[in-house]
């Protein structure tokens, strides 16, 4: 096991895929010659030649479309789109074509695509760029999503991603691209769908993915120390399909839940898991689970507003004295 | 091409013309749903385009008045009936519908309904082939109206800055629904709205299948050669509505009539009967027998076909 950074997982599962496979290729915004915005294609210009390291013109729709129709004949793009912010414009071709195209069809012809692209709020960057998009694409069929939430993770789910015959989105996050962690020596695999417990609790179950995971373990450590609760922290690292025997087997155990997310409450993640809770193990609840999320508005510049509108470790913390009667 | 060839080409053209006007038919029985954009007035254009291509070989990828183009690519006429009725043995299964006909093996890459999708993903087969080394060529054929997509222009740089194997056909029957061309659009020569991205191009009559067929020739054999994408515009007329529920109240019936006295197909069968290679009994007696295949094998194939099972509902929607 080596420690490295998220960045790094990312360049090496890119690097490992395109060695193994000349139809891997990569393409976005400055990803060759100036070796990617957060560094996850560093030195793959140099290396694989810029027919399979694509820099792209600012045409989100368009390389996206582009790189959709080279998988139509067995092409693998991993395709990086700068900012979530910006794959909204490339939302026609992820929706209308990628996820449709196997259906549509009848099963004749599929789009394997990767999309990864950074979500949630950084630092100051405005309301232009601090969107988080994972509810848009969860809400799709025929759209594997994924985000990582640390860096074996980030390795293994786009190594699985690249090899999947489903188009996969891969939500990642602009504040972790420099977060380090253990990544197996071995090339590893990290399935697309399922949960994982972070952290093994009895009390409560905390519910995070990709940057609230962090968020749910600081969370449940303070629990336990100063307020003798014990939570259990599950990863969803896959948001579509959701695990949703893994979240009846949580909350079964637990029969509490707290969703933490970065996201504004509406149509999100919290309130597919709150649905998914209530359609399998209802009368397991000793509580009406709880949503932890954005305040509903555009991200705002200044600073200490930008801070109130996006929860964090604190938040679960008064989320779940709350439940337990004790805020 | 010798008269042997272009007889064989009318009777394309025909198929393609019956097949339309029967589909008209079955949707006013209601055996066919949805939306249904026909092809009568536009066949000289893939008909010129792929007989300077490879049909079954060349990748084609259109909008959603696609039938004719499926048809001419290898696609079974059965098939695609079959798909208009929402049968199991469509096409795409009757999952897709008129819009949505796909045929992958002969690389007919499919019909898409949102106006402008298939620029890119045309663009993308074409880097596909560049990276497999293949010397096929990838084509998409869309309406004028598209080229006001954003796509469009996305995808002209994007090809000619790769030199991407592809040829943009665009069939310019001047309108996009009930919006004539000058309304929409400010340049209406649409072939040069693409020398801003230094990309090969050049517009020529789109009823007269030779015209086409020379014109495609030029273009096919630059995108084959590799001398970069290429974009040729065709200009024609539909002589249906858009799709179904059109009263064509946009347009005047003189200029229709204008345009009927130019159908591609009497101008293809005048000539060859000019030509002596056929008698006008012989292009009565071909009509009637298109008529009859598709009544008795096409038609008769899809009605009889059974539905899809409602508990494979979610099947192809994930690998
Ligand atoms: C993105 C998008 N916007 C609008 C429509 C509705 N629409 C369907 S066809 C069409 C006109 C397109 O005209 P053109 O590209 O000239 O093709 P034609 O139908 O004439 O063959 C419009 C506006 C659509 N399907 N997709
Ligand atoms: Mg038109």
């Amino acid at each position: 096991m080596a420690e490295m950074m998220y960045w790094e997982a990312i360049l090496r599962a890119h690097d490992e895929e395109m060695a193994r496979d000349p139809l891997v290729i990569c393409m976005g915004e400055d990803i060759g010659v100036a070796g990617g915005t957060y560094k996850a294609t560093k030195g793959l210009h140099e290396k694989y030649g810029p027919l399979r390291v694509i820099d792209t013109p600012i045409s989100e729709n368009g390389y996206t479309g582009l790189g959709i129709g080279a998988s139509f004949l067995g092409v693998r793009p991993i395709i990086e789109i700068m900012s979530v912010n910006f794959a909204w414009l490339a939302t026609d071709q992820i929706v209308n074509t990628a996820a449709k195209v196997r259906y549509m069809s009848g099963g004749q012809l599929a789009a394997p695509v990767v999309i990864r692209s950074p979500g949630g709020t950084a630092h100051q960057l405005g309301a232009q760029h601090s969107a988080r998009m994972e509810k848009v694409f969860m809400g799709i069929a025929g759209l594997r999503v994924v985000t990582p939430s640390n860096p074996k993770q980030a390795y293994g789910l786009l190594k699985s991603a690249v090899r999947s015959d489903d188009p996969v989105f891969i939500n990642e996050h602009e504040l972790m691209y420099n977060m380090k962690g253990e990544v197996p020596d071995g090339e590893y695999f990290h399935p697309l769908e399922g949960s994982e417990v972070t952290r093994v609790g009895q009390d409560v179950t905390l519910f995070g993915y990709n940057i609230s995971v962090h968020w749910c373990l600081k969370a449940a450590d303070i629990l336990a120390k100063q307020h003798g609760i014990s939570a259990e922290v599950v990863d969803l690292y896959a948001l579509s399909p959701l695990d949703r025997a893994g979240i009846r087997k949580s909350v079964a155990k637990t029969h509490r839940a707290v969703i933490a997310e970065e996201d504004e409450a509406p149509v999100g993640v919290g309130a597919e898991v709150i649905a998914i809770i209530n359609e399998e193990c209802f009368f397991e609840l000793d509580a009406a689970p709880v949503r932890v999320h954005a305040a509903n508005v555009p991200i705002p510049y200044n600073h200490k507003l930008e801070k109130a509108a996006i929860p964090d470790h604190e938040d679960v913390v008064r989320a779940v004295l709350r439940l337990f009667g004790k805020a | 091409m010798n008269l042997q060839d272009k007889k064989r080409v009318l009777r394309e053209m025909v198929l393609g013309r019956r097949f339309e006007e029967r589909c008209y038919q079955a949707y006013m029985e209601r055996k066919i749903g949805g939306f249904l954009h026909l092809y009568p007035g536009q066949e000289a254009c893939v008909n010129g385009v792929m007989e300077a291509a490879r049909p079954g070989q060349d990748y084609v990828i259109t909008g959603y008045r696609d039938h004719v183009h499926a048809i001419k690519c290898g696609a079974d006429p059965k098939e695609v009936m079959a798909e208009l009725y929402a049968k199991e043995t469509g096409s795409s299964k009757g999952r897709g519908g008129s819009m949505h006909i796909f045929d992958v093996k002969h690389h007919f890459m499919g019909g898409y309904a949102l106006v402008g999708g298939p620029f890119p993903l045309a663009t993308g087969i074409a880097k596909a082939i560049q990276m497999k080394g293949g010397d096929e060529i990838a084509i998409c054929f869309l309406g004028d109206a598209a080229n006001n997509q954003g796509t469009f222009h996305e995808t002209m740089n994007m090809a000619k800055l790769w030199n991407l194997p592809v040829l943009f056909v665009c069939e310019n029957n001047q309108y996009g629904i009930g919006t004539v061309i000058h309304r929409s659009t400010a340049v209406l020569d649409q072939f040069k709205r693409v020398c801003g991205y230094g990309i090969e191009a050049a517009q020529c009559d789109g009823q007269d299948f030779d015209v086409v067929y020379e014109h495609a020739k030029t273009a096919v054999s630059h995108v084959r050669d590799r001398k970069g994408p290429y974009f040729l515009e065709l200009m024609t007329y539909r002589y249906r509505g858009h799709s179904m529920s059109d009263s064509r109240s946009y347009r005047t019936r003189e200029e229709e009539e204008m345009w009927k006295q130019r159908d591609p197909i009497f101008i293809l069968r005048d000539r060859l009967v000019d030509a002596g290679a056929m008698t006008m009994d012989e292009f009565a007696a071909l009509e009637k027998e298109i008529d009859g295949y598709i009544e008795n094998e096409v038609i008769r194939f899809a009605d009889e076909s059974p539905e899809p099972d409602v508990a494979d509902l979610e099947k192809y929607v994930l690998a």
